[in-house]
């Protein structure tokens, strides 16, 4: 079964998020991805996958103040995925 | 201090740094410039800044930002200048910012201007005209007061004659009634815990979430407009108790008016004059009431025919309204008419006492 | 089978530090009226974030001119000063001169700046004025509804000039931080963009040596910060950041272009990204 690690992580505040998705190609590790639903706004909002590192990348470059980021004292091993494939994921 | 010697625009510089006049910008335009010029000499002296702004935009906003943070400051021109500034002026009001204002004019074809304005939306900007150095002093200081008594510019109405006229007058300053502390300015203190201030026309407000409220904001400041309208009304009135007819005039025009009067009376002939002192609040209860017992107005003011309008406001078909004055320079286009005569005022006054029609 | 989705709607249970808070500490509200995808938040989260850090500030002046961005007067908790379109310059003069111990600052964008207040800003960077004025260029009138200024780049979309801004038809940008450095009374002369994550630190930075220029009374010192406006460009947001760095940042060069006074030559300059 693959594993994927985080070194950290972050909170989103999804009411507010505006649907922009600037976060998504900011993300190094590409953790970030767009839900299908949406707010209560009708904007679509980011979802986190594991691996993020907390690099604060996406909290730089969103307009809206969504995210705040942690980074965890001991990194957190994630169970359970049976693929690290993801569309999101680029070259 | 004693009397001495002085022009008129050293005069009102000297009373603006007694009233504690801490800022001043203005752009050189004949005849404000000695205004300018006296400042920049008095403010450094003082502990003051005085910049030659690079455009009379430019020195308005200069003035605007200094009172925002507190400071008692001031800008001026002539009329053209200031319809530079009246976008400024209109939008300063409507942030309630205290801006002491000169016009020098060219004559007196600014009244509209000065009372109506040309900015934008409902403001009211207080006005004095002073008759004389003497008074141009006191008014000088009074405005100062007047600003920030009610957060509100106030336009100081001189003229060529008036700057540039040599008196002997001591500049004495004057005391005026403790004033509240001025607890909304910017001044860049980092008061932390959401304590900022904010100097805004738009009825934004730092501590409203975000939402700002211009209605409830620009009604609030029409109830000011209304109360200084109420409250700050200045005139003099002369011989107008028995008077048959009564000259309205204001500024240095009413100096040469006012000689024509006491020529008149000395001849036993009855006439008063009611002098606005604030051109606004225009003085319309003085007028009404001195115009109702005289039967006969008549309104001398250089220009085509300005402030007579408020004149037959505040009359009401009560009296006749005549106007008297009219265009009047010379070829230097400052102001300076042959209409400014005792003389010709007086043959004025008598040929409408006779019931004859005067040219404009 | 998809990755797993992780809780983030509040703090981690796993012991963590937060490293970056929400929203810096003199940001009032959060929520803003700003489009999905406008680089504008993102400068002002900077000069908040600059001034936070900067412990030798003692008290800051805020004056906001009139776009978008004017509603981050409301929202900055810094003493503020609201100019008219183009003003801001004058304003910050007087302010400065009255409060001369104070970080004094304007936040103005291109159609403010480089149209309606283009005499303000070259008289207050000549005079020397000690005051950093930022200016957020996106190349369009957002808030009228996203037409060409003084800045669009040839070529750009706006809703104007649709086909692209046409030299023939609608003249050339004036690129105004260039200009700017031309002028003996500017001491720091910078320009970066928000494009990515990496402009945005840059931005910070900029700003940061802007604020010590001031405070060193060095003179006029100045911060152009390029930001997205998909909405003026009619452009997806997500497209927002690619189009600016490569409409915008290939005409508006990134980079410092003054420092100490001296010019900073192109080649030297490629501290953002470039």
């Amino acid at each position: 079964m693959a594993t994927a690690t985080s070194r950290g992580t972050v909170t989103i505040n999804v009411a507010q998020c505006k649907g922009c998705e600037l976060c998504i190609p900011a993300c190094p590790p590409r953790v970030l991805e767009m839900s299908s639903e949406v707010n209560s706004n009708g904007y679509a909002y980011p979802l986190l996958h594991p691996g993020c590192t907390g690099c604060g990348a996406c909290l730089l470059v969103c307009p809206d103040f969504v995210f705040a980021v942690y980074r965890f004292a001991e990194p957190v091993v994630h169970e359970g995925s049976e693929s690290r494939e993801s569309p999101e994921v680029g070259p | 201090m004693t009397a001495r010697l002085i022009e008129g625009s050293e005069a009102i510089a000297a009373a603006g740094v007694a009233a504690g006049c801490r800022f001043f910008a203005g752009y050189p335009m004949t005849p404000f410039t000695e205004v300018l010029e006296h400042f920049a000499t008095m403010l450094p002296a003082s502990g003051g800044t005085c910049i030659n702004a690079e455009s009379e935009l430019e020195a308005v906003g200069m003035a605007w930002g200094a009172a925002a943070t507190g400071a008692r400051a001031a800008t001026g021109s002539c009329g053209q200048g200031l319809a530079l500034m009246q976008e400024s002026f209109s939008e300063l009001t409507r942030a309630e910012v205290p801006l002491v204002i000169f016009n020098m004019a060219r004559g007196q074809g600014d009244y509209f201007q000065t009372t109506r304005g040309g900015g934008h939306g409902d403001y009211r900007i207080l006005s004095l005209a002073p008759i004389d150095l003497g008074e141009a002093v006191e008014l000088t200081q009074l405005a100062f007061d007047l600003a920030d008594r009610w957060r509100n510019p106030v336009i100081v109405v001189g003229d060529y004659l008036l700057a540039h006229t040599h008196e002997s007058l001591d500049v004495r300053p004057l005391d005026f009634a403790p004033l509240p502390a001025k607890d909304w300015v910017a001044d860049g203190e980092l008061r932390g815990a959401k304590g900022s201030r904010l100097v805004s026309s738009l009825g934004m407000d730092k501590q409203g979430g975000g939402e700002s409220d211009p209605e409830r904001f620009w009604k609030r400041l029409d109830r000011k407009a209304r109360e200084i309208a109420a409250t700050e009304q200045r005139w003099e009135s002369s011989f107008t108790d028995d008077a048959e007819l009564v000259v309205v005039a204001y500024g240095t025009a009413a100096r040469f008016a006012r000689s024509a009067i006491h020529e008149l009376r000395a001849d036993g002939i009855r006439v008063g004059m009611v002098r606005p002192i604030t051109l606004w609040p225009f003085p319309s209860q003085a007028v009404r009431e001195a115009a109702e017992r005289a039967g006969h107005v008549a309104v001398f003011e250089l220009n085509a025919g300005q402030m007579v309008d408020d004149v037959r406001l505040a009359v009401l078909e009560r009296a006749r309204v005549v106007s008297i004055g009219g265009i009047s320079t010379d070829a230097s286009h400052f102001g300076v008419g042959d209409l400014l005569d005792a003389d010709r005022i007086r043959k004025r006054i008598e040929r409408t006492l006779r019931g004859e029609e005067i040219e404009p | 089978m998809s990755r797993p989705i992780l809780s983030t709607d509040a703090p981690p249970r796993e012991p963590a530090t937060r490293t970056h808070r929400a929203s810096p500490e003199l940001l009032l509200a959060e929520q803003h009226h700003m489009c999905p995808g406008c680089g504008e938040p993102l400068a002002a989260r900077m000069i908040l974030e600059a001034i936070e850090e900067m412990p030798e500030i003692e008290g800051a002046i805020g004056v906001v001119g009139i776009g978008c961005y004017t509603g981050f007067a409301m929202s900055m908790d810094v003493d503020t000063i609201q100019a008219l379109h183009g003003r801001a310059p004058s304003l910050a003069t007087g302010a400065k001169r009255m409060r001369s111990d104070a970080l004094v600052f304007t936040l103005q964008g291109d159609g403010d700046m480089v149209n309606e207040g283009l005499q303000e800003i070259l008289h207050t960077a000549a005079r020397g004025e000690n005051v950093t004025c930022v200016l957020l260029n996106n190349g369009v009138f957002g808030e009228t509804g996203g037409h060409m200024t003084a800045t669009t780049v040839i070529g750009q979309r706006t809703k104007n000039s649709l086909d692209g801004r046409d030299a023939a038809y609608h003249g050339h940008p004036i690129l105004i931080g260039d200009l700017i450095a031309c002028l003996d009374g500017a001491s720091y002369v910078a320009r970066s963009s928000v494009h990515d994550a990496k402009g945005v630190i840059r931005t910070k930075q900029m700003l940061k040596e802007a604020f010590a220029s001031q405070l060193a009374g060095a003179g006029f010192s100045f911060v152009e910060v390029l930001t997205m406006c998909p909405t003026g460009w009619f452009i997806p947001t997500a497209e927002g950041p690619g189009y600016l760095d490569e409409v915008m940042g290939s005409v508006h060069v990134t980079g410092e272009l003054k420092r100490d006074g001296k010019r900073v030559s192109p080649s030297g300059s490629s501290a953002g990204g470039r």
